[in-house]
């Protein structure tokens, strides 16, 4: 089947089959309604058909420690004290934020491994992941993951294959609180308008949404009662994909090719414009008559 | 094998297996990075096999040219030890590229231009080897802003190198007469006398103890 609504695909340098136009969507995970019941995570593991390996406890509910090739969402808890003797049981529902500007895609040399839907939504095509990892590199959340079995690049599709017929992500399915939503952009954001003047009214005047412009938004939103202090939660402060990734996926190809083509070039027309360099004929004849 | 026996050894059989060791190497790591830099070059990979292919080979390429660059430059450094005259040369080569080097200082086994070429290259892959590594996440997981680094360093690195190596085998086939030494170890005395005359005289000298060597 061909589709017809790529916006962005990995390592490719001219536009891709793009006439469909979706509409934006957005998964919306608002922090203060989650109980850390990890539905989420067992409906993602149903809907994906996967299992990963039992392991072991290692001290919190969190579980499994990190994310992996297998399991694509995770509950995060952090015990903090946002003030002195105030002590806040923050959990957040770790996963990628399908970034408006992705780093992976960015990073990915292979053609067409990583794509970006017009609806917003980034996939990974395994089938042409190379297994370089150089997504992770230029991931600015730590999403992807490389399988050891196969050492391709796994992470979360926001369902894309559920949204395409018109279902809902699976973790948005079974969330028992309505802490994940899912929608338009537009909605989402007015849905976290709201949510954000109930949690102001309530005394979190920090509350916020967690949209980094730096990424240029993104289609996985939070709302944050600490907003002003995402690290709380794990995430980081202003996002972006990192300088030196934006050097290397941007500016350093044009200059490279450019570079080698100079030099290879300048050789050339050096040869064709001096001619080589031969022994002069004297010398030549010094040697022969030696002889 | 030499087939005028006046020709001057320039270079062991074993000297020479070692440089093309590097030099394949060097062609297959070059063609499969740049396949793994930008998509222009991405068609390489069907050289290798694939994509992923590509990938697997790439750093264990790279672990053959490490090791044997490594035992060339251990061979060859104490040839290219930079002194006042190799930058005297250096200073004055617009006079080589313009092919009028006749009145240019006269140079040994390498003259500066070889002998810095052989410092830089030495210096690329001292950057090349641990970048490499780190970016090899088959085997290895380092910090990310480690591999960030290292993904610039590895690839500006590599252009620059690729770049030294076009001048490299440009100026193999510009000085006529020189391909042959990376052939088959020989060149002419013409050709020992006209570009590298001090080491010429020195292996021509007739010895104190006999007759001319070679």
């Amino acid at each position: 089947m061909a589709t017809l609504d790529i916006q962005a695909r990995s390592a490719t340098t001219t536009p891709s089959p793009g006439v469909r136009q979706q509409l934006d969507v957005a998964k919306l995970i608002d922090i203060s309604k989650c109980i850390g019941c990890k539905a989420c995570q067992v409906a993602c593991m149903e809907w994906n058909d996967l299992r990963d390996e039992v392991g072991h406890n290692t001290g919190s509910y969190q579980y499994p420690p990190d994310l992996n090739s297998k399991s694509w969402t995770l509950m995060r808890f952090y015990e903090v004290e946002p003030e002195p003797n105030r002590l806040e049981w923050l959990i957040r529902k770790d996963g990628c934020m399908h970034c408006v500007d992705p780093g992976c895609l960015a990073a990915c040399p292979a053609p067409g491994a990583i794509v970006q839907y017009s609806n917003g939504i980034v996939d990974f095509n395994q089938d042409h992941c190379i297994g370089c990892g150089y997504c992770i590199a230029g991931c600015p959340f730590d999403i992807p993951r490389l399988a050891e079995i196969d050492q391709k690049a796994y992470k979360c599709t926001l369902c894309s294959d559920r949204i395409s017929v018109g279902r809902e992500p699976a973790c948005v399915k079974t969330c028992p609180t309505g802490a994940i939503t899912f929608g338009s952009k537009s909605d989402m954001l007015t849905h976290a308008s709201t949510r954000v003047a109930d949690l102001n009214s309530r005394g979190f005047q920090n509350a916020a949404l967690y949209d980094p412009p730096g990424v240029g938004g993104t289609h996985v939103m939070y709302v944050l009662q600490h907003a002003d202090r995402p690290e709380l939660y794990g995430l980081p402060k202003d996002p972006t994909i990192s300088p030196m990734v934006e050097l290397w996926t941007g500016l350093a190809k044009p200059l490279a090719i450019a570079t080698m083509a100079f030099v290879g070039f300048a050789s050339l027309f050096h040869y064709v414009t001096k001619g080589p360099n031969s022994v002069s004929k004297e010398i030549e004849k010094e040697e022969e008559e030696k002889a | 094998m030499r087939r005028d026996h006046r020709d001057l050894v320039r270079y062991t059989a074993s000297e020479r297996v070692n440089h093309w060791i590097v030099g394949i190497s060097f062609i297959l790591l070059g063609m499969s990075g740049l396949a793994l830099f930008h998509p222009a070059f991405f068609p390489f990979t069907l050289l290798f096999g694939g994509g992923t292919w590509t990938r697997i080979l790439h750093p264990i390429f790279g672990v053959i040219m490490a090791v044997f660059f490594i035992i060339m430059v251990w061979r060859f450094a104490k040839h290219n030890l930079m002194h006042k005259l190799d930058w005297q040369w250096i200073g004055r080569v617009n006079e080589m590229i313009d092919g009028n080097d006749e009145t240019m200082p006269v140079q040994g086994k390498y003259n500066g231009g070889q002998k810095l070429l052989f410092w830089l290259l030495l210096a690329c892959m001292l950057l090349l080897i641990p970048s490499g590594i780190l970016l090899w996440r088959a085997y290895f997981d380092f910090p990310v802003e480690l591999v960030r680094v290292a993904a610039v360093v590895h690839s500006a690195t590599a252009v620059v190198m690729i770049c030294l190596i076009f001048v490299h085998i440009y100026a193999a086939i510009w000085v006529t007469g020189t391909v042959r030494a990376m052939w088959y170890g020989t060149v002419t005395r013409a050709w020992a006398k006209q570009h590298h005359r001090c080491w010429f005289e020195e292996v021509t000298k007739p010895r104190s103890d006999g007759p001319a060597r070679r």
